[in-house]
C-alpha cells in the first residue's frame, strides 16, 4: 500500500537556515545539508528546500547547497524558489535535486510547465500553488505571497496538469505561518479536481493538523517547517502518530 | 572492478551518480559514460532513465552503437546489467507511451499506462510503498519482505514470463516492481532514492 508521505521543508536564504532546528548536537545550526541528513535519517519521506535568497547574485548558493545535500541524503529532494526558466530547472537537476518545485514562473508562463515536464519529465516538476480565500473562492498569488494574480485557484491547480505538473504544492496564505492547521477546504477542493498528488502545506501547529491534512485534505502528502525546526516534534514522533490514526507511513 | 553508468541523455541521474559512488566507495570505480569501448569493457552496467519510454529510447538510439554494445554486453556476454525505472522498462519488447515504441527486447512483454481505476487511485504513483518479494533476487540479499522503496512512474512493465519476476508492488493493481533473468536486473523503483534499503540493494548489485 502507497504510504502517506511526511515532508519536513527548510527556508534557506544565501545558502543558510532560516529558522533552524533547536538541537544541540549540530555543528553548524546554519548548514542546510545538516539539518536535512538530520531529518532522513530521522526517517523522513523527503526532503524541501525552500530558497527564500531575495537577491540575484546570491542566488547560486542553493547550487552548492543542492549539490552538497544529494551527496548525503538517499531519499527525494525538492527545490523551489526563485524558479523562473527551463535553464534554471535544468540547473538544479544537475546539481542533484530530484524535483523542482516552481511557483511565480507557472502562473506568468506556464509554458515552462509544458516545456520542462516534456524535457526532464513530469516526475519532476512539482507546481507551488500560494493559494488566499477571497469570498468563496481561491486565488492565486505570486511573487512569495506579495502579489495576487485573480487568478481561481481551483482553474489554475487543473491546467498545470493539464500542463504536465507531476504534483502539486498547495500551500493557504491564509493559514501559513498561524499554527492553526491547512486550510482542508481548500486541499480537499483540489484533491478532488485533479488525478496528480497534492501536497499540503501551510499552518501546521500539532501532529493532529497531519492527520487532518491526510483524511479531510485527501493530501498524498504533508509538508510542514516549524513544528520540526523548534524540535517540538521529530519526523518519528509524527510518523508514529499518523499509525496510531490509522494513516499508513513508512515506519 | 569497473561500472558503468550509462549515460544517454535519460535525464536527471545526478541521484544515481551519486548513491552509486556513496556505496562504491573506494573499492569500485564508478564511471559515467556512453563510451562504447568503456561499456564493452565494464563488469557490470547501469542502465538509468527518467521522462517517457518513448524519449529514453529516441535517446538510446540517437547515439551510433550504443543499443549493439549493450545488446552484446548483456545478451552475447551475459555480464550484469541493472535498469532503473525507465531503464528497466525499456527491457521489454514494446511501449506505449506517447505512442507505440519498440523496447530493447530484452524480457518479453509490454509497457503499459497504469490502470488508476477512473481516478480512484492517482497518477503517478508517487511515494513509499511495500516490496512483496515473489523470488529470492540475488539483490534482494538481507532486504526485509515489505521494505519500503520509493516510486515515481504512471506505466508499469508487465512481462510475458512471470518467472522473470522477483517483487510487485500493490496500488491500484499489483504491479512488477523488480525483475531478476540471468544476468539482467531492473527495478521500477528508485533504489538510489530509497534510504539504507535502497542503498542495500546498490550494494547487493555491485558485489554480484
Amino acid at each position: 500500500m502507497l504510504k502517506s508521505r511526511i515532508i519536513p521543508c527548510l527556508d534557506v536564504k544565501n545558502g543558510r537556515v532560516v529558522k533552524g532546528i533547536n538541537f544541540v548536537d549540530l555543528k553548524d545550526a546554519g548548514d542546510p545539508v545538516e539539518q536535512a541528513k538530520i531529518y532522513s535519517d530521522g526517517g523522513a519521506d523527503e526532503i524541501c528546500f525552500l530558497d527564500i535568497t531575495a537577491s540575484n547574485e546570491n542566488r547560486e548558493t542553493i547550487y552548492d547547497v543542492v549539490e552538497r545535500t544529494s551527496k548525503k541524503c538517499f531519499v527525494p529532494l525538492t527545490v523551489g524558489g526563485g524558479v523562473r526558466s527551463v535553464e534554471d530547472i535544468n540547473k538544479l537537476l544537475n546539481c542533484g535535486a530530484d524535483k523542482v518545485s516552481i511557483n511565480t514562473a507557472a502562473v506568468e508562463n506556464p509554458r515552462v510547465i509544458e516545456e520542462s515536464s516534456k524535457k526532464f519529465g513530469s516526475q519532476c516538476i512539482v507546481v507551488a500553488i500560494d493559494a488566499k480565500k477571497k469570498n468563496d473562492k481561491w486565488e492565486i498569488f505570486t511573487h512569495g505571497g506579495r502579489n495576487n494574480s485573480g487568478i481561481n485557484a481551483l482553474e489554475f491547480a487543473k491546467k498545470m496538469e493539464n500542463s504536465g505538473a507531476g504534483e502539486l504544492l498547495v500551500t493557504s496564505m491564509d493559514r501559513d505561518g498561524t499554527q492553526v492547521g491547512y486550510d482542508n477546504e481548500l486541499m480537499s477542493n483540489i484533491t478532488a479536481l485533479v488525478n496528480i498528488p497534492v501536497i499540503a502545506s501551510g499552518g501546521v501547529g500539532n501532529l493532529d493538523h497531519l492527520v487532518d491534512g491526510i483524511k479531510l485534505g485527501n493530501a498524498s502528502a504533508v509538508l510542514a517547517a516549524s513544528i520540526f525546526h523548534y524540535g517540538k516534534h521529530s519526523v518519528k514522533e509524527a510518523k508514529e502518530y499518523l499509525d496510531s490514526k490509522g494513516i499508513p507511513v513508512r515506519i | 572492478m569497473n561500472v558503468t553508468i550509462v549515460d544517454y541523455n535519460s535525464g536527471n541521474i545526478s541521484s544515481v551518480i551519486n548513491s552509486f559512488k556513496e556505496v562504491a566507495k573506494e573499492k569500485i570505480k564508478i564511471e559515467v559514460s556512453s563510451d562504447l569501448d568503456k561499456i564493452k569493457s565494464s563488469d557490470k552496467i547501469v542502465l538509468p532513465g527518467q521522462g517517457s519510454f518513448k524519449s529514453c529510447v529516441d535517446a538510446l538510439n540517437s547515439i551510433d552503437g550504443l543499443f549493439d554494445t549493450l545488446n552484446e554486453f548483456t545478451i552475447i556476454n551475459k555480464k550484469p546489467l541493472l535498469g532503473i525505472c525507465v531503464g528497466f522498462q525499456m527491457f521489454a519488447d514494446v511501449g506505449y507511451e506517447e505512442t507505440e515504441t519498440q523496447g530493447l527486447g530484452w524480457i518479453s512483454g509490454e509497457v503499459s499506462k497504469i490502470d488508476n481505476q477512473n481516478g480512484k487511485f492517482k497518477l503517478p504513483h508517487i511515494g513509499w510503498n511495500e516490496l512483496n518479494i515473489v523470488k529470492t533476487s540475488q539483490i534482494f540479499r538481507d532486504i526485509k519482505n515489505k521494505s519500503h522503496m520509493y516510486f515515481v512512474h504512471s506505466y508499469e512493465f508487465i512481462p510475458k514470463d512471470k518467472n522473470v519476476i522477483s517483487a510487485t508492488t500493490d496500488y491500484s493493481s499489483s504491479i512488477v516492481c523488480s525483475v531478476e533473468k540471468e544476468n539482467i536486473f531492473g527495478t521500477q523503483f528508485h533504489p538510489e532514492k530509497s534510504d539504507k534499503e535502497g542503498l542495500k540493494i546498490i550494494d547487493n548489485f555491485l558485489n554480484l
